[in-house]
């Protein structure tokens, strides 16, 4: 707890300074509505001098019971709720919630669709990690030019995501046992002209960052995450990996067809912002190996399980996890179905971004307050996932 | 993984006293659950993150579930621990405890001592279930405002007429401020002026 600034918290500057001058703490409310706190996020810090000596994250200005929504509707009908949790990431959203009710109806989904699936998710994380990386340099202080070129970048991609399922960010194109319409001839050959181009833009961007010196002066050896908190505190996603742990739902669960891709995990071994920021360069580049190999492989089918009902859908009682790795981490459905079975019993969502938060503190402490920023952008959060 | 049904027994076996069931998921999930009696779970939870035949050091998901009476079964909080391990990358082992629906009995064991990770989510349950965790070291509302009274996402919910100030109230809303004589904001009060002339 932050104490009130009405207690008496005078502390003295250095041994034998004592009684010349006085000093003490100072605490300072960054956010809701601060450009660096990516949204309607608030950190409570305690700062003496500069340096953060005590942080605590508060959340819940953009609550809207997204989990008593869904749970007020049929299983079908949150879908397109699931794409405004990590609105940068509808179609890993909408795959994680489809994977968790396949799970518990036990659909098995046809090859085609699970190869669309692949397609558009690691699409999805090549263009969130894109422009993570331009949303940091912003808190550096880079203003626009690196985000501009990330979001150039996007745009394209954005376009494919538009072409074929009809919205650029609100997707809602996963169903249950495939997706909701097929990528066509010509959507595929946009989406390999994409992934031939994008190590190019890649290259560029490194070119300036990777080596850049106020980048690494800034970054390197700030908030440091060590491996053993990370696993206990529950940290997924490229921030645990950044930290050395080798975990990757990809890899470990094989959900959908990964488990036939080469593809590398990078792993980080200090664990601070330039790790983070490292971590995700070259989870696009793996990205866009997977991808070269999804659009190889494609295989001709039908785009959705044939035997999946729209309407009428029902799930027999009981309960069941289903997770993927989202751009951000272990985005997870906790799905329980009663003896209707018409819609979710209980529908709760395991955010990434909400849960990377919990080392916020451990991060920033001893840490000058123009670091937390920094910090905070590398945790890579989105507002509408935390609060839900 | 080994089966649940040996799982349960080499927990029985290492926390002496301890009553364990299994719950069963949707036949197809294939997740069942293991069940331990609220005095016991810190013990087993611990004896799952400790043993090195399954090291669960990663507890990825924290929930509240909440289960109204039904007939003369009693209703309960159910919350939900789903733990993995990352040194042996296998899981998950479902763990459940139980609660009594009334607030002043609604108590479970705190996990976040054994892990961080329960820290946010378990202050969620507590904010939208009203589970309190004894032993959390910093038990708060985190998603509604502190001034908030009641727990949402309970299944008996039923939400305030206006539990927000409405900007311009109106209606009934403006009728009832007027009534109870509570602060209103000056738009109200000119809507008010011009209804009383009306």
């Amino acid at each position: 707890m932050i104490q009130p600034l009405t207690e008496d918290k005078r502390v003295t500057l250095t041994p034998g300074s004592e009684g010349l001058i006085e000093t003490q703490t100072l605490e300072v409310s960054i956010g809701p509505q601060h450009p660096s706190t990516h949204g309607v996020f608030r950190m409570d810090c305690v700062l003496d001098g500069e340096t953060v000596v005590a942080l605590k994250p508060v959340m819940g200005y953009l609550h809207r019971n997204h989990e008593q929504l869904a749970e007020r509707m049929a299983w079908l009908g949150s879908m397109p709720y699931t794409d405004r949790l990590d609105y940068f990431n509808s179609m890993t959203n909408n795959w994680a919630y489809a994977l968790a009710v396949e799970k518990l109806a036990g659909i098995k989904v046809p090859e085609h669709a699970e190869y669309v699936r692949v397609i558009m998710s690691e699409l999805t994380r090549i263009l969130n990690h894109s422009c993570v990386i331009g949303f940091m340099l912003q808190d550096l202080g880079a203003w626009g030019t690196p985000l501009l070129y990330a979001f150039r970048e996007r745009e394209k991609i954005l376009d494919l995501f538009e072409a074929v399922s009809g919205s650029r960010m609100m997707c809602n194109y996963m169903r249950f046992g495939g997706v909701r319409v097929d990528m066509t001839e010509k959507d595929l050959a946009v989406a390999r002209e994409i992934v031939a181009r994008f190590p190019r833009f890649l290259d560029e961007f490194e070119k300036l960052l990777t080596t850049n010196e106020v980048l690494l002066a800034r970054t390197q050896r700030i908030g440091i995450l060590p491996k053993e908190l990370a696993v206990n505190a529950s940290i997924s996603g490229p921030m645990a990996r950044a930290s050395g742990v080798e975990y990757d739902i990809r890899k470990i669960d094989n959900y959908g067809v990964y488990g036939r891709f080469d593809f590398r995990v990078p792993i980080g071994d200090v664990g601070d912002v330039y790790d983070r920021y490292y971590i995700r360069v070259l989870e696009m580049r793996e990205s866009i190996r997977i991808l070269q190999q999804a659009l190889r492989d494609i295989p001709s089918g039908p785009h959705v399980a044939p035997e999946v009902k729209l309407r009428n859908f029902k799930i027999p009682p009981g309960d069941g996890y289903g997770r993927v790795e989202a751009p951000k981490g272990e985005l997870g459905f906790y799905l329980v179905s009663d003896e209707g079975g018409k819609q979710p019993y209980r529908y709760h969502v395991r955010p990434p971004s909400f849960i990377n938060l919990t080392t916020l503190e451990d991060m920033c402490l001893g840490h000058k307050v123009a670091d937390v920023v920094i910090i905070l952008g590398s945790i890579d959060i989105v507002l509408g996932e935390v609060d839900r | 993984m080994e089966a649940i049904e040996k799982i349960k027994e080499v927990a029985a076996q290492a926390v002496a006293g301890a009553q364990i069931e299994i719950v069963n998921s949707t036949p197809a999930a294939q997740q069942p659950a293991i069940l331990v009696d609220r005095e016991h779970v810190y013990a087993v939870a611990k004896f799952f993150k400790e043993d090195p035949r399954f090291q669960m050091d990663f507890c990825s998901c924290v929930t509240g579930v909440d289960y109204l009476a039904k007939g003369d079964k009693p209703g309960f909080i159910e919350v939900v621990y789903h733990l993995y391990s990352v040194a042996q990358k296998q899981g998950p082992i479902v763990l459940k405890v139980r609660a009594p629906r009334e607030l002043d009995e609604c108590h479970v064991p705190s996990l976040t001592p054994l892990w961080r990770g329960c820290e946010f989510q378990e202050r969620e349950a507590y904010d939208l279930y009203g589970v309190k965790f004894d032993g959390h070291p910093d038990l708060r509302r985190i998603l509604m405002w502190d001034e908030f009274t009641d727990h949402p996402m309970r299944k008996d919910y039923e939400p305030p007429a206006d539990y927000e100030w409405e900007p311009t109230p109106h209606d009934d809303t403006l009728q009832r401020a007027v009534q109870e004589g509570g602060i209103m904001p000056p738009t109200a009060r000119e809507e008010l002026e011009k209804a009383k002339k009306k």
